[in-house]
């Protein structure tokens, strides 16, 4: 794990909690979308807030997907789970509002269970694309395969 | 009745977010790490590899399904049990499709936190 990686990481968390956010605090503004009313959601989107909420969301998918091009999807997962703890710090920490001791504890199990996660390995499976930056050749090549040619490649033999 | 309307309206949204997750983590296995492939051919082949993907544009139709799925649910049902319902189980149903399909090692570690995280996001939205 690189520095790089981390900052992705924490580009879902902060990117997802923030986007929902702002886009819960513009729908509230703009007030309740009924399906009779479809066009008041078109009307919603010029409401700043959501508007700011939508390109948002828009860089949590984009760093969502960045982290699962390296890392497994139960690694990614409960990294986005920590948007709701920085979700409750910020209410109780920035806004002032009351946290339930319920809630405190919903916190710490969700930051025990991505401290867990962040121990181990973020990637299990080497899912082998046909990728074209890779030095080694053959997309047929089965994974047992492709392992055994890297090691070989890194100890300077060829396969 | 309400109760069976809302479940079925929390396990399609489950369903639905799995399937979704699944595709998009398959789609961009396939298209490599991005780091490296836009390091190496730039970052315009890793849209045309993003979007010439099959895997993907299934993975945003299950998402969006989801994400209309939850909006009629939160219809149905209480804000308060449907949200925090369908976030723990997806983090569960995730965990089961990663290992069945992704073939992830979902050893111990993996599965204590998927556990815990979807324990912590019911008390967190209760």
């Amino acid at each position: 794990m690189t520095f790089r990686k981390y900052l992705v990481l924490a580009g879902v968390t902060v990117f997802a909690a923030a986007g929902d956010s702002m886009l819960s605090h513009g729908m509230k503004q703009t007030g309740h979308v009924s399906l009779q009313h479809l066009q008041s959601l078109i009307l919603a989107v010029t409401n700043p807030w959501v508007a700011l909420g939508i390109v948002l969301l828009l860089a949590f998918f984009a760093s969502y997907m960045n982290a699962l091009s390296w890392a497994d999807l139960t690694y990614v997962l409960p990294a986005t789970s920590l948007g709701y703890v920085l979700l409750a710090l910020v209410a109780r920490f920035a806004l002032h509002e009351h946290v339930s001791t319920t809630r405190w504890l919903g916190i710490a199990l969700i930051s025990s269970g991505v401290g867990f996660v962040a121990g181990g390995p973020s990637l299990t499976h080497r899912h082998d694309p046909d990728a074209k930056s890779s030095h080694l050749p053959g997309p047929a090549m089965s994974g047992a395969v492709r392992r055994t040619a890297a090691r070989a490649v890194s100890s300077g033999v060829e396969p | 009745m309400k109760h069976l309307y809302t479940w079925s309206g929390i396990l399609v949204v489950v369903f639905f977010s799995v399937v979704g997750d699944i595709l998009m983590s398959r789609a961009m296995k396939q298209v490599g790490d991005v780091h490296a492939l836009s390091r190496h051919s730039g970052w315009w082949t890793v849209i045309r590899r993003v979007l010439s993907n099959p895997n993907f544009f299934m993975g945003v139709t299950a998402m969006a399904l989801a994400f209309f799925g939850l909006l009629f649910s939160l219809s149905w049902g209480d804000v308060s049990l449907v949200a925090p319902a369908a976030a723990s189980l997806t983090f569960i149903g995730n965990a089961f499709a990663a290992k069945i399909f992704l073939h992830e090692k979902v050893d111990r570690r993996r599965w204590i936190a998927a556990t815990l995280v979807a324990a912590g996001v019911a008390l967190l939205a209760g």
